[in-house]
């Protein structure tokens, strides 16, 4: 455990970012998009390959001890990371989007009915809302949404009016904003859900990356993440949820590990968590994802959110002073994302410009359509940040977006 | 008289070949995208629609005489010079020479990059629009 935070260490860790991109030093602001990944996770990848590899929990040989030790290992470190009650509870999925289908096509199905609502925010990723419009579309409930306001935080009063006004089952509401950063205030809205019975899925694609989670002290129904935004391997992701409701969900997918015994007469199903991860789980990425957690916990966790907030704060302020530039989200709460359009110019044509002077940033609509929408904006530009960034990279940045504009006019 | 497609790609090769480095070549793209000429628009209609995950694309084709005539226009300045260079190259040639073409220049001039993002800017799905027109105005020739 080290106390302090000693940046030019932490970029050491991360060895991609030492890079030159089209000739000049990667500055990368795409960690929204995916976080890089530490070289104890690289290495337990390689460890696990070359010598740990086989599949788990039915073999009896050495290679599937380990595996299958290393596997679960990493459910024991999530029931830390979380503080979830116990590790059968914890689910691992392919991703957010593994997740949130699961969800809906299990507990959906089994619960939603004819007049049901489920509510989710006009912050969403688009993961966060064709789930919900196709399992209602089989039942015959109903979507609706949680407006925004100009700056990018949910109408708490039209929240609460939506919970009283119909049945809600469900509420499905991103933790931050993947598009404009904006922090919801989740505990209130779930506290404000249970009090008319509605459960509340969470989508912490977002917010994983930047503070603290703690599922029991937030009461979730269910939480959700993807450890490739957690500087984790790509492929793995979390469900969690209260015991009496996963034991409550019929199973997703069938198939091998998922059973307790199978005959054509009949089958039934195993225990948590495996009735829901049916198949060969991606045991490597799994593994190596426990290495990502354990580095998290080695950082000093105040020390990463200072870091994070004055990279926001100095970025707002640098971009603010760029005429015809507007930021688009501008809520008290936010995580390190700016996101920012400018007058007359497509943000397709920075995010082409900026790449060719070494920085990573995302345009476009960032699955968000319903809030471009919103907003009536095509997309933004949108710059997100991670612990291993610098104000040196924004100084880079904000020259090169100067150029690009230059370029541009 | 007229040039060939690959006559015109030549230039294209030749034009970009004077400059040094990136930013001059992405300026000249950019100027290019200012003056293509505007699309009427009568054209941009929902079904003239190229759709990119970033950017629209909006292609129109039509026939004078024996030859093949598109018109074009994107949201997107560089996609806009991207097309302005697709539109010199292939614009105003029978069907039959549009279908042939091979479109080397895109390579040579180091712009293949805008070609693979398939899913943000429309370009790719525009080429084959082109070609997809070509094959059916020589069809009903």
């Amino acid at each position: 455990m080290v106390d302090k935070f000693d940046i030019v260490q932490v970029r050491k860790d991360f060895p991609i970012l030492d890079q030159q991109v089209n000739g000049a030093p990667l500055v990368y602001f795409d960690n929204a998009a995916t976080t890089q990944k530490p070289q104890v996770v690289i290495d337990a990848l390689n460890q696990y390959y070359t010598q740990d590899n086989a599949n788990i929990h039915r073999g009896l040989h050495t290679l599937a001890e380990r595996a299958t030790t290393g596997y679960e290992l990493t459910r024991t470190k999530l029931k830390d990371f979380l503080n979830t009650p116990s590790t059968d509870q914890i689910i691992f999925t392919a991703g957010v989007t593994a997740g949130i289908n699961l969800v809906a096509q299990t507990f959906g199905r089994a619960n939603f009915s004819k007049g049901d609502v489920i509510l989710v925010s006009n912050l969403e990723h688009h993961s966060n809302i064709v789930p919900w419009q196709m399992i209602a579309q089989e039942t015959g409930a109903e979507v609706q949404v949680i407006p925004v306001d100009e700056v990018g935080v949910l109408d708490m009063e039209a929240y609460g009016q939506l919970l009283t006004s119909n049945r809600v089952k469900l509420v499905a509401v991103n933790h931050v904003s993947n598009a404009i950063g904006t922090i919801n205030p989740i505990k209130q809205m779930i506290d404000m859900a249970h009090q008319v019975g509605a459960k509340v899925l969470i989508d912490g694609a977002q917010s994983v990356a930047h503070f603290d989670i703690d599922v029991q002290a937030l009461d979730m129904d269910f939480f959700v993440f993807s450890a490739h935004k957690l500087f984790g391997p790509t492929g793995v992701g979390v469900l969690y949820g209260k015991r009496e409701i996963l034991e409550s969900m019929p199973p997703y997918q069938g198939g091998g590990e998922m059973i307790k015994e199978v005959s054509f007469s009949g089958t039934t199903y195993n225990e948590l968590p495996y009735k829901f991860e049916a198949g060969t789980p991606n045991i490597a990425d799994v593994y190596a994802f426990g290495f990502a957690l354990d580095y998290l916990k080695s950082l000093p966790a105040d020390a990463v959110w200072e870091q994070e907030k004055s990279l926001l704060d100095y970025a707002t302020e640098q971009l603010s002073q760029i005429d015809g530039l507007r930021i688009v989200g501008q809520a008290p709460e936010k995580i390190a994302v700016v996101s920012f359009v400018i007058d007359g110019v497509h943000p397709q044509d920075v995010g082409v410009l900026l790449d060719k002077f070494g920085v990573a940033i995302r345009t476009g609509h960032h699955c968000a359509q319903p809030l471009m929408a919103r907003y009536d904006i095509v997309g933004t530009c949108r710059a997100s940040f991670a612990f291993y960034n610098t104000k040196e990279e924004i100084d880079l940045f904000i020259k090169a977006l100067k150029r690009c504009l230059m370029m541009l006019s | 008289m007229m040039s060939t497609i690959n006559q015109t790609q030549d230039e294209l090769v030749e034009e970009f070949g004077l400059f040094e480095d990136w930013a001059d070549k992405y300026e000249y793209l950019i100027d290019l995208g200012k003056k293509l000429l505007p699309m009427s628009e009568s054209f941009k209609t929902e079904e003239n629609v190229i759709k990119g995950c970033q950017s629209k694309v909006w292609l129109h084709a039509e026939k004078q005489g024996d030859l093949l005539v598109f018109q074009a226009d994107s949201e997107a300045i560089i996609v806009k010079g991207m097309i302005s260079m697709l539109i010199r190259v292939l614009s105003n040639h029978t069907p039959e020479e549009i279908m042939k073409a091979d479109l080397y220049f895109i390579d040579q001039i180091g712009m293949s990059q805008h070609l693979a993002q398939t899913r943000s800017n429309g370009l790719v799905s525009m080429v084959k629009q082109m070609k997809n027109y070509a094959v059916a105005f020589h069809a009903i020739a």
